[in-house]
């Protein structure tokens, strides 16, 4: 065209070839409207403890290194006083009331969330690096969802688990990762509270803020006094709350590493517990799929959240007649990708969450290099201050290379290629994990053969990185156990009258 | 004279019309001796020796985890509808040898009513399982609403591999209750039998070679679970472990522990009932068992919920 264009109209064409800049002026999102403490005491008992600076930790804004507000280490009898708190909550409060009592609080906890979802995603981008505009349109409408979802759940739970009364199971331990940090606690408080327990929640020690904050919801709420504690801390705290006697149910979201650690730690309790855990989801690309819209899928699977996502499509499977094709498109449209300060609405790769992260990430990287791949990064400039990381592919890996078979949990793609179906299939489930792979096909009849063979809890098919508080999710292998969401994520909050099963 | 041989199969031959069986382990749909070479008497309660029952090691857990994974996939892709014909087929044919059981229970100290009632149940119980392989995901799978242009479906598909670790008491019954719901689940398996009382589990596999089920589904193996736990908890290729909650705590530790390692899913259920008052009360005991036992619950614990998103689009 035009070609066609220069021939008719030559010399309006050469007045025109003045280079067009193309790139997006600043669009920050206003922190003016959000409010937030410079410390933080611990949320026991329906109120804050006082904020304690001798057992304090800081958590800072990954985007410029900075501290951002100061957090209350719980210690074991703070957990102990939290535990004590659910239990009172429990069997004097919560675990009496109906389950249309219960419903009306979780409906009224989903609405002030979605009242306040501006708030609370700017504080989530500021505090866990994450872009606004998937802090906005993803982290926080879901959170309020999931909320919405469970609270109708709460008096129907009979219809749930046919030919059983099921019961609460009392206490609930839950600790959640710093990737999704709104987004987790409502996978974890919204089921166990519709189901009739009481919980106490240790966010991850780098994204503490939108748990905090969710405490000043609650009280808005008026939920009952100790039916949600927040704990904030570390591993320590962690192990406090995994190894207090008195709590019936541990849901722990995080590696793999630390999953185990908790199996073995609970090993003489036969304490009920769900696990999710890391992954390292296949993206199988087959020659007839629409290679476009394809990569635009591809982009979404890895660099979704920096890649600090359990279920991204860290590898990508590619079929061998477009694979220089797909790798090409890829390349050119990682060049159009701005890494950059998480407020900014334009960006689409945010800061990594924390400086550990981002080494663990780079040493990724390099041993990948060691061991013979070649790496391609976005041109995205960075910013000078925070921790960033380019988009990055891997290319020339073999299915024994680390950087193929453990998580990275970074915006770090590797690119095999595979000639048949069933090769691909072998390659996606040949690595320990097992929480979620993607099928890219125009074929509808080969989604459902290849998803029927893909050992994974979640497969995404045309799609990837979707969710929905009616979609189960959850892993096979060491992914984890136990499903969140949906009908069977009430599974892992009841306790059922099994005929004389345990578990 | 004539009749007591009858109730004695498996004792000292002196006629040609009774001939002792040798009991062995059963995997990949074979009869092999344990690689060990060891053995172990096992007596009647006046400390009679009825039968040598092989001392399995690693090695024999080791070939029949790889017999079991190799068959999973075999078993799992039976459409439901044949999978529930080869489970009743098991009912069919164990219906058909429900003498010799009964022999074998009275053998090992049962009463002539419990044995009958316990093998009763176990029939019932097979028929009750084979059912649930077409229900299991009408009843429990979802299609889920989600809120974009999806077909959003959950449907349970089988965990894989599965160590099952017997009760000692009812030794068939026991067995059955963990067995039934993880072939129902299409999983594949490997029973370590009842120590004090391995022989109807053993006879067992002579019901499960002459039923369809193929070959590598179901794999037996008899000896001490201080020597065949700790490797079948360790095996990095074993998804699930089922026990008893009559296990040792001690096992039952070590099963949590090791199974860590890939993490495995540890269940355990509830079927016990000591020989004592198995012939004590025969009658309620059982049924209080296979109450306990027909729960579809069961199924669902040893299988996995797979998610699928499928785009709908012009």
């Amino acid at each position: 065209m035009s070609e066609k264009n220069s021939s008719v109209l030559p010399t309006q064409s050469k007045q025109t070839t003045v280079p067009i800049d193309w790139s997006y002026a600043e669009a920050p999102e206003s922190i003016s409207h959000v409010t937030f403490n410079k410390s933080y005491g611990l949320f026991i008992n329906g109120s804050f403890t006082e904020y304690n600076e001798n057992q304090s930790f800081e958590s800072t804004n990954p985007a410029n290194g900075e501290c951002l507000y100061r957090c209350t280490e719980a210690s074991e009898s703070d957990v102990d006083a939290a535990v004590k708190a659910a239990r009172t909550a429990f069997e004097g409060v919560w675990g009496n009331y109906s389950g249309t009592q219960r419903s009306h609080y979780l409906y009224r906890i989903a609405r002030l969330l979605q009242e306040r979802a501006r708030e609370f995603a700017v504080l989530e981008s500021m505090d866990g690096g994450k872009p606004i505009r998937e802090s906005r349109d993803i982290d926080i409408p879901l959170a309020a969802a999931y909320f919405f979802y469970y609270a109708g759940w709460a008096d129907k739970l009979s219809y749930a688990f046919p030919g059983k009364t099921p019961k609460p199971l009392g206490v609930c331990a839950q600790i959640i990762p710093w990737n999704f940090p709104l987004l987790m606690l409502a996978w974890k408080i919204a089921p166990a509270l519709a189901c009739g327990n009481t919980v106490v929640l240790k966010p991850a020690e780098t994204t503490s803020l939108t748990a905090l904050k969710f405490c000043e919801l609650l009280q808005d709420v008026g939920l009952p006094d100790g039916v949600v504690n927040i704990v904030t801390g570390a591993a320590k705290t962690g192990e406090y709350l995994v190894q207090h006697p008195d709590i019936d149910k541990i849901a722990f979201t995080g590696s793999t590493e630390v999953g185990k650690v908790i199996q073995r730690s609970i090993a003489e309790r036969q304490l009920p517990s769900t696990f999710e855990l890391g992954g390292k989801g296949a993206f199988i690309l087959f020659d007839d799929a629409a290679l476009n819209e394809a990569v635009e899928g591809i982009v979404n699977a890895i660099f979704f959240n920096q890649g600090h996502v359990c279920c991204a499509g860290s590898r990508l499977l590619v079929q061998e007649g477009v694979a220089e094709k797909v790798i090409d498109l890829l390349k050119k449209r990682m060049q159009h990708l701005i890494v950059g300060d998480p407020l900014d609405k334009n960006t689409d790769i945010g800061a990594i969450n924390s400086k550990e992260q981002l080494e663990t990430i780079q040493r990724y990287v390099k041993t990948g290099i060691q061991e013979g791949a070649t790496c391609f990064e976005c041109s995205s400039s960075l910013p000078t201050s925070g921790y960033y990381f380019p988009p990055t592919i891997l290319t020339g890996v073999s299915q024994s290379s680390s950087v193929v078979q453990e998580e990275i949990f970074g915006p770090v793609l590797t690119i095999q290629t595979f000639r048949t179906t069933d090769e691909a299939i072998e390659k996606a489930n040949n690595t320990p994990y097992g929480l979620a792979n993607g099928i890219w096909t125009d074929k509808g009849s080969k989604i459902f053969y290849v998803g029927s063979k893909l050992k994974s809890g979640v497969v995404w098919s045309n799609t990837y990185n979707k969710f929905d508080p009616t979609s189960p999710f959850g892993g096979y292998k060491e992914s984890g156990k136990g499903r969140e969401g949906g009908l069977s994520g009430l599974h892992a909050y009841v306790k059922l009258d099994n005929n004389g099963g345990v578990y | 004279m004539a009749n007591e041989q009858t109730n004695h199969p498996t004792s000292q031959a002196t006629t040609m019309n009774s001939i002792p069986k040798t009991y062995k382990n059963y995997i990949n749909g074979e009869f092999p001796r344990t690689e060990s070479g060891r053995y172990y008497s096992v007596e009647a309660l006046d400390g009679k020796h009825i039968a040598n029952v092989g001392l399995s090691s690693k090695k024999d857990v080791r070939n029949a985890v790889q017999a079991a994974r190799k068959a999973q996939a075999t078993w799992a892709q039976k459409t439901a509808y044949n999978r529930g014909q080869i489970m009743y087929r098991i009912a069919e044919i164990l219906s058909g040898r429900r003498e010799q059981f009964i022999n074998e229970m009275i053998l090992l100290g049962y009463s002539q009513e419990a044995a009958e009632l316990e093998i009763n149940a176990c029939i019932e119980l097979i028929v009750y399982f084979a059912g649930w392989t077409d229900k299991i995901d009408q009843v429990f799978g979802s299609v889920n609403p989600v809120a974009s242009d999806h077909f959003n479906f959950s449907r349970h598909e089988p965990v894989g591999v599965v160590g099952i670790i017997s009760p000692e008491t009812p030794s068939l019954l026991g067995m059955l209750g963990l067995l039934l719901p993880n072939m129902v689940a299409g999983n594949s398996q490997v029973i370590i039998a009842s120590k004090q009382f391995p022989l109807p589990t053993c006879t067992f596999a002579e019901v499960l070679a002459t039923s369809d089920v193929p070959a590598g589904t179901v794999n037996i193996i008899t000896g001490l679970k201080s020597e065949l736990i700790p490797p079948i908890s360790q095996h990095m290729d074993v998804d699930v472990l089922v026990g008893d909650v009559s296990l040792d705590t001690e096992f039952r530790v070590l099963c949590e522990v090791e199974s860590a390692s890939n993490m495995k899913r540890v269940y355990f259920w509830e079927s016990f009932i000591s020989l004592d008052e198995l012939n004590s009360s025969p009658n309620e005991t059982i049924s209080t068992c296979v109450h306990s036992l027909k729960d579809p619950y069961h199924i669902l614990h040893v299988q996995e919920v797979k998610t699928t998103w499928h785009p709908i689009s012009e």
